[in-house]
């Protein structure tokens, strides 16, 4: 049958054949490299491109709708715009970081790819400490904010890189806390253990009510991790101009824009992958003809119909609620997430021990 | 430049909001002194639209003076229009016809629902809230396309002359206002949905920017800024011009004296308004539109003052007259102005985002302050 | 308080006031000489009967022999109205500030500060606020401001 996992098999044997083992490897490795670049090419495309229409449907307008069938090809036309402006270096900047920042942002976003499963088998790296690695390297994208906040020497991105630093750091909790919770139902670290667990049953219906609140508060960090509205403290346009990418033009601020749709992808897909089974088709119980017809659509469907659902719900956030401030940002995080997601902890952890879940 | 202004101790950090800042509305220049997040000192500076309207007038005849009075407020630029020709009326000892009066009465509360939708939805995306502005746009075109057909304009109307309105109702205008009236009955509802009532928008209003009832009327603040504190000060209810002692309204005033209280007062406000129109669109008198005037006005020696109520407070005009064709000098006393003069006040000890929130319930329309 | 009751309550805090009647906006003006303002305005302010917490406009004429302040003042309380001028010297002119009596004359006194020239003695703040930072020359509210390249006549 026709799958991505079937495809990666034949073009593996295929490399064996003629190169030999050793160099397959490295082609490998190029074709896995092209590809992300390749699939985060598309992404910003298409995500940027829903943003607006999401947003449009929203404000009852009609969004882009002059280049292409009914606006399609327009963050095509956007990124050729921003691919031949200058890209400009304000004067006091410190050249070095200012123009590194950008593809730090981008690089951690990529890196974040290596252990998510795509569809059924086909995974970069199934790594044994998958979710550990996703909350150590998602961590680093706060320094690329920083970066670009003190080294654009504007006051506005100062302010903004700052109020991004502690909002990162903070909600990095939760999320950490909200993520284990399905460790210790998984008991593995795992991704591909993760799914497997979910043959039966997503674990937001498996999990009782402490997986409900533990997706709840990973949606909010993880909107909070991602810089977006409501809590876009680091931007907040209306505040902070545009906070730490005030001075950044051209394909850099690309990058960064990019880099904030990638880490939505990114955090979207995770959060399907520990809440809502990956690439798990969708099963009720022993409803064998059902879960036949479920099967039968393919994996890879499944991982990005789940993913992309996700996503709308964080646009959705984004174009409804208005801006919190950044102390009400942080109380929120450290006075009712943190406390709530530590006792779920251990709500889980008690459930996990005596089996109650299904 | 701005760097030795104000007292700096080490570690306060000055940034200069504006004059281009998505949260001025226009060309406002906020010199800002924050310690962290923490705003130590606003201090506003002026002019980068100050076209020296005062002195512009003086050259201008009584009926021409009128047009350029539009372009202060630009968002009650019926009401602007209104109180210059209420105070060569005033002057000219004019009585206008009962029809000129009801239009012109209509013309104004249409002029401040307009107004406090443009008001609303830009409070909303101060706050982050991108959607509500949309939605009150809705609402605002239809005013505007309503005004369009009568008036010829959608923005500076240049609609009242002295003696009354410059031309007659336009006959589609009694539907289209029942349409309008109409269309905002079903949409109300949305806005307390998608704004007042949610939590986030609740917490960054309340209890941020707060003005005292003495503050409020010791800095010279009137309107919904100042009746959010609790000062009765509604020109319409006090000093009732035209028709507004014939008209059954309330003026909205609230006591919470916080940012949250003066946008209940505006949007409680476009209700009030809604039912002016509605009390009168019914009732436009027969006649005639206009008071037969002179070609050329000339104002007795003297001086002449009138004051209305716009979307933003008292306005008033101040004409001094030497018998000319034109006035001698003429002062309009904008509610910007002087409502602006208690931001810093309000600001100081808030985080940067309550300067936001209350520099946004300020109402501040820039070529009001800097005429 | 009617026009009447005002008269006389004013005609006791200020005996050398001069009291116009009644103009075109039935409003009381009350000519003052310019060293008396500060503490008739401060008696104005707090006089239990008149009571004017509210400075509503404050502005300047330019009379081409003289400057006159004109402050429109209004009693929240009383609802009463009443109007005040002092005569200025036009090349030396001063007058007392009100800002802390009514916060509100704090921007309008920088208002007519710069486009008049008066300067108010004891004014917390006095620069400028609507002119370029180091406006020379002439104030351009008065009579005799020319611009030969933005002013355009009728």
């Amino acid at each position: 049958m026709w799958s991505l996992s079937n495809i990666a098999a034949n073009i593996d044997l295929w490399l064996n054949e003629q190169v030999g083992a050793t160099w397959a490897v490295v082609l490998e490795m190029v074709i896995a490299g092209v590809a992300v670049i390749g699939l985060f090419a598309t992404l910003g495309l298409v995500l940027v491109i829903m943003e607006r229409k999401v947003s449009a449907w929203m404000q009852i307008r009609l969004g882009p709708n002059r280049v292409g069938p009914k606006g399609m090809f327009q963050s095509l036309a956007d990124t050729l715009k921003l691919l031949v402006k200058e890209g400009m270096t304000p004067g006091g900047a410190d050249k070095l970081l200012f123009n590194v920042a950008p593809f730090v942002a981008m690089i951690v976003a990529m890196l974040l790819l290596a252990p998510l499963a795509f569809a059924k088998d086909f995974q970069l790296w199934d790594l044994n400490i998958g979710v550990l690695y996703i909350s150590a390297v998602s961590s680093i994208s706060v320094i690329s904010i920083l970066m670009a906040g003190w080294a654009s020497n504007n006051k506005y991105s100062l302010l903004g890189a700052m109020r991004s630093g502690a909002q990162i750091v903070s909600y990095e909790l939760s999320a950490g806390l909200a993520v284990l919770a399905i460790v210790v139902l998984t008991g593995s670290l795992r991704i591909s253990d993760i799914i497997q667990a979910q043959e039966n049953g997503w674990w937001l219906f498996k999990g009782h009510i402490p997986a409900i609140i533990a997706f709840i508060i990973f949606i909010i960090a993880v909107t909070a991790e991602t810089n977006r509205a409501p809590f876009d403290m680091a931007e907040a346009e209306s505040e902070l101009t545009a906070g730490f990418h005030t001075e950044y033009s051209g394909m850099k601020f690309a990058l960064f824009f990019l880099a904030e749709y990638a880490n939505v992808f990114i955090v979207c897909a995770i959060g399907a992958t520990l809440f809502l089974g990956g690439w798990m088709p969708f099963h009720i119980g022993n409803w064998t003809a059902f879960n036949g017809v479920m099967d039968w659509i393919p994996s890879s469907i499944w991982f990005f119909g789940k993913t992309f659902a996700l996503i709308f719900l964080i646009m959705w956030f984004r174009w409804t609620f208005p801006r919190l401030r950044i102390d009400q940002l942080l109380n929120l995080e450290w006075k009712y997430l943190l406390p709530i997601s530590m006792f779920n902890l251990l709500l889980v952890t008690l459930i996990a021990i005596m089996g109650w879940h299904f | 430049m701005f760097e030795e202004v104000g007292t700096t101790t080490e570690g306060d950090l000055i940034i200069n909001m504006g004059p281009q800042h998505p949260a001025t509305h226009g060309v406002l220049h906020l010199v800002v002194t924050l310690n962290g997040e923490t705003i130590k000192n606003v201090e506003p500076h002026l002019g980068y639209i100050h076209r020296s309207i005062e002195k512009m007038c003086e050259s201008l005849t009584y009926r021409q003076f009128i047009y350029v009075t539009s372009r202060m407020d630009y968002l009650s630029a019926h009401i602007n229009n209104h109180a210059c020709a209420m105070c060569v009326e005033k002057g000219l000892q004019l009585e206008v016809p009962p029809r000129a009066q009801v239009i012109r009465v209509l013309m104004d509360e249409l002029t401040r629902i307009a107004s406090h939708e443009l008001w609303w939805g830009a409070m909303a995306m101060d706050l982050g809230a991108f959607t509500p502005f949309f939605h009150a746009f809705r609402e605002r075109e239809s005013i505007n396309d309503i005004m369009e057909e009568t008036c010829g304009a959608r923005l500076t109307m240049n609609y009242m002359v002295p003696g009354g309105v410059m031309h007659d109702l336009h006959p589609n205008f009694q539907r289209r206002v029942k349409d309008f009236l109409q269309l905002y009955k079903s949409k109300v509802h949305e806005y307390d949905e998608m704004v007042t009532g949610n939590v986030i928008f609740q917490n960054r209003m309340k209890g941020v920017g707060i003005i005292s009832a003495e503050d409020a009327i010791s800095y010279g603040c009137t309107g919904p800024v100042a009746r959010g504190s609790g000062v009765s000060c509604d020109v319409r209810k006090h000093y009732p011009y035209e028709i507004y002692d014939k008209l059954q309204f309330d003026e909205i005033l609230e006591t919470g004296c916080d940012s949250f209280a003066r946008y209940m007062v505006r949007v409680r406000e476009m209700n009030q308004s809604i039912s002016i129109i509605e009390q009168l669109i019914d009732n436009i008198p027969e006649g005639d539109f206009q008071a037969k005037t002179k070609a050329v006005l000339k104002l007795p020696k003297g001086e002449f003052y009138s004051k209305a109520e716009t979307a933003r407070g008292e306005l008033g005009v101040y004409i001094v007259s030497e018998g000319g064709t034109t006035p001698y000098r003429i002062k309009f006393r904008s509610p910007g102005f002087s409502n602006l003069s208690i931001l810093n006040r309000m600001a100081k000890g808030g985080k940067i985002g309550d300067l936001i929130a209350a520099m946004g319930t300020l109402d501040l329309v820039i070529p009001d302050i800097d005429r | 308080m009617t026009n009447e009751e005002l008269k006389t309550g004013i005609s006791e805090l200020a005996a050398t006031a001069i009291i116009d009647e009644a103009d075109a906006n039935g409003w009381l003006t009350v000519n003052i000489e310019a060293t008396n303002w500060l503490s008739f305005a401060q008696s104005l302010r707090t006089d239990p009967a008149l009571q004017f917490n509210f400075l509503f406009c404050l502005t300047c004429v330019d009379w081409k022999t003289h400057l006159t302040m004109v402050y429109h003042l209004r009693s929240t309380i009383y609802k009463h109205e009443l109007v005040v001028k002092a005569k200025l010297d036009r090349n030396n002119s001063e007058i007392e500030s009100v800002a802390h009596i009514w916060r509100t004359a704090e921007f309008h006194e920088r208002e007519v500060y710069e486009l008049f020239g008066v300067n108010f003695m004891n004014h917390p703040d006095l620069r400028l606020l609507i002119l370029p930072d180091g406006w020379e020359g002439k104030k351009p509210l008065l009579k005799d401001f020319e611009d030969p390249i933005n002013m355009i006549r009728l």
